[in-house]
């Protein structure tokens, strides 16, 4: 059985040096086994401009984790290049991986990731740690974050004092406190009924609206259809990429009854 | 190409928040691996703090008593019969150039006991002595009860007792009389203890007069207490067995009885080695513990390591995460430890009448044994957290 031919090349509109560009995320004929005999991507290709609301949509063993290992630095490619605001992921250290994480990433996950015991605003403030803030300047930035995901009158909850959704606000408010130019999030709705998890799509819509990269990966066919541009993945290979990244999403259906 | 990335250093107050993180969610487990150092660590302050008071105990006796003091008695001839003290030896000690007290005492061929009705052979292990009257002042000593003897009652039936005696006596209070010989004799005085000469203490003490006079006493004295300048002591020793005893100084034995107190002091601390080592044992325990937390904490928190990973920590800055971690673990067990030990120190030492002494290198010790347990227990832990891959924060 042959697999779908993707015919139209990812990376649109030409090389990155045109004036589309710079993109924040550029993959490359990227490939990457495992133990040297399971491919979990043959050949990538795939570009995200700056400001684009993008979905990274497949079943799971499709290669999405994968992408999302490339593009989150988190793992190497063991083919093809892989770069992320402008730097060659192939040319750095552990080390200069590690400050561009910390500087141009911020991560969403699906099980929240919170501190427990640890206030809402300590857990956005220590997202700024490792990117050299001092203590006074990371709470002040957690405060204005943790504002703008609607949880400003939330600042010494503690997640176990929090619902889901807010939980999860807490962690969008970590991943965008440092303004990065690139927000992951990982199933982001994954762990949240519909209502809560329409809290958290508001959250990313307004964050999108103020200019912020968003690459959602999720399974969630409902999500992707919600997101302006979709990437489908299948067997390690993009076999569908629509819409344009710049648009605004979709109405927000699930959950609208709140 | 944009910028060179260059990781933020984290200040060593973030060092030591991140590293405390870990250890204020998990009370119990703090406490329990804690408590394997600080057994460690108090074991080993309090065996060294308790020798440390018991010598500081015996310097500070020898101090007050002082080490100038040399006793002169008479030894063995060469066939082994026991010798004699010429009668004049006192007055021969007293014109060497740096001796400033000497006092005899002679042994009397009698017995004391509290009645004449008590057979003669129970006596009670004391003996009765002549002893000239500065005695008490070669000794240093003092009565607790009553007065010492003088020029006139060394001439009387007067007697004055050591501590040991009078308790064994049953004699509490003055005026009473013993039966000494075959006479009555009056108690007039009773003394204070005589740690530098204990044979006073069990001794029944009449003046050289009155024992040669009713109790035939033959006027040698048997040992001969001097004091000199401090510095001179050793030049006196030299010089003590010729004077007095020109003709035969080869029988004289010549003594310090600080010597017996000093080498106490120095053996206090002997015995404390095994017992060191004991707590060496439990500290070492106590380490392995601490690794075994770490290790497992490394496990349990593998999320948290991806997520940091995941925000742009460093391999090494994970790894001074958890070694910080377990260098405070121990740091928590050393400070409780060393309490804990300086406690049993001072409550042992109050209840032996000692002074406390916590020697601070011994609390230096404290804290750098506890560092380096702390460093060796988390190093592997923290290397094992460090080659964790940034992708398991990922992993659902």
């Amino acid at each position: 059985m042959s697999g779908r031919i993707d015919e139209r090349p990812a990376l649109r509109d030409g090389s990155p040096d045109t004036p589309d560009g710079p993109y924040v995320v550029e993959l490359r004929d990227v490939t990457k086994m495992y133990g040297g005999r399971v491919q979990a991507l043959r050949g990538v290709n795939l570009a995200i401009g700056a400001g684009e609301l993008v979905a990274i949509v497949g079943p799971s063993g499709s290669g999405k984790s994968t992408m999302l290992h490339m593009i989150g630095t988190l793992d190497r490619p063991s083919g093809g290049t892989v770069r992320i605001a402008g730097h060659d992921v192939a040319g750095l250290s552990d080390r200069e991986l590690s400050a561009l994480r910390a500087r141009h990433l911020g991560f969403v996950f699906q099980k929240f990731h919170l501190s427990p015991g640890t206030s809402a605003l300590d857990n956005v403030a220590d997202g700024l740690l490792y990117a050299g803030v001092p203590l006074r300047v990371r709470r002040e930035r957690a405060a204005a974050a943790l504002e703008r995901v609607g949880l400003g009158h939330r600042l010494g909850h503690r997640p176990e004092q929090m619902s889901g959704g807010e939980q999860q606000r807490v962690a969008v408010a970590r991943a965008v406190a440092g303004d990065p130019p690139l927000l992951l999030a990982d199933e982001p709705t994954g762990n949240l009924d519909s209502a809560a998890g329409a809290e958290v799509l508001r959250v990313l819509r307004d964050l999108h609206a103020a200019g912020t990269t968003i690459a959602v990966i999720t399974h969630d066919m409902e999500i992707a259809e919600w997101c302006p541009r979709r990437v489908r993945v299948r067997d390690g290979r993009i076999v569908n990429d629509e819409g344009s990244g710049h648009r605004p999403p979709a109405e927000i259906t699930i959950g609208a009854r709140e | 190409m944009t910028r060179r990335l260059v990781p933020a250093r984290l200040g060593p107050a973030d060092v030591l928040r991140v590293g405390a993180a870990g250890l204020r969610t998990r009370p119990t487990r703090v406490f329990l691996s804690a408590l394997g150092i600080a057994i460690g660590i108090a074991t080993m302050i309090a065996v060294i703090g308790i020798s440390s008071s018991s010598r500081e105990q015996l310097l500070r006796q020898l101090d007050r008593l002082g080490t100038n003091m040399l006793t002169v008695s008479a030894g063995h001839t060469l066939f082994g019969d026991t010798s004699q003290l010429p009668t004049g030896a006192v007055a021969m000690v007293k014109r060497i150039g740096p001796v400033s007290t000497a006092a005899a005492t002679g042994t009397v061929d009698a017995t004391v006991r509290r009645t004449n009705l008590i057979p003669k052979a129970v006596t009670g292990g004391i003996a009765v002595q002549a002893a000239t009257t500065d005695l008490l002042t070669a000794l240093e000593g003092s009565v607790t009860k009553g007065t010492w003897l003088n020029a006139a009652t060394e001439r009387q039936p007067a007697v004055v007792l050591g501590s040991v005696a009078a308790k064994r006596l049953g004699v509490d209070r003055t005026g009473v009389r013993v039966w000494i010989g075959n006479r009555w004799f009056t108690v007039i005085g009773v003394l204070g203890p005589m740690p530098l000469a204990p044979e006073i203490e069990r001794s029944a003490l009449v003046g050289f007069p009155v024992a040669a006079e009713r109790l035939g006493f033959d006027g040698h004295p048997t040992t001969i207490y001097e004091r000199s300048a401090e510095e001179s002591v050793e030049a006196v020793r030299s010089v003590l067995p010729r004077t007095v005893n020109p003709e035969n100084p080869e029988e004289v034995e010549v003594s310090r009885p600080s010597d017996a107190l000093a080498a106490r002091a120095a053996a206090a601390g002997a015995f404390t080695n095994l017992l060191l080592g004991l707590g060496g044992v439990a500290l070492l325990v106590g380490g392995v513990g601490v690794a075994n937390t770490m290790v497992i904490s490394v496990l349990e928190r593998r999320k948290e390591i991806g997520l940091r990973r995941s925000l742009g920590a460093t391999r090494g800055q994970v790894r001074i995460q958890f070694l910080t971690e377990s260098l405070l673990l121990s740091a928590l067990g050393g400070v409780a430890g060393s309490v804990l030990g300086a406690l049993a120190t001072v409550g042992y030492a109050l209840s032996q009448g000692w002074p406390p002494v916590v020697p601070p290198w011994a609390i230096a010790g404290a804290v750098g044994a506890t560092l380096v347990v702390g460093t060796v227990a988390g190093l592997y832990p923290a290397m094992r957290a460090a080659r964790l891959s940034p992708t398991v924060a990922l992993a659902t």
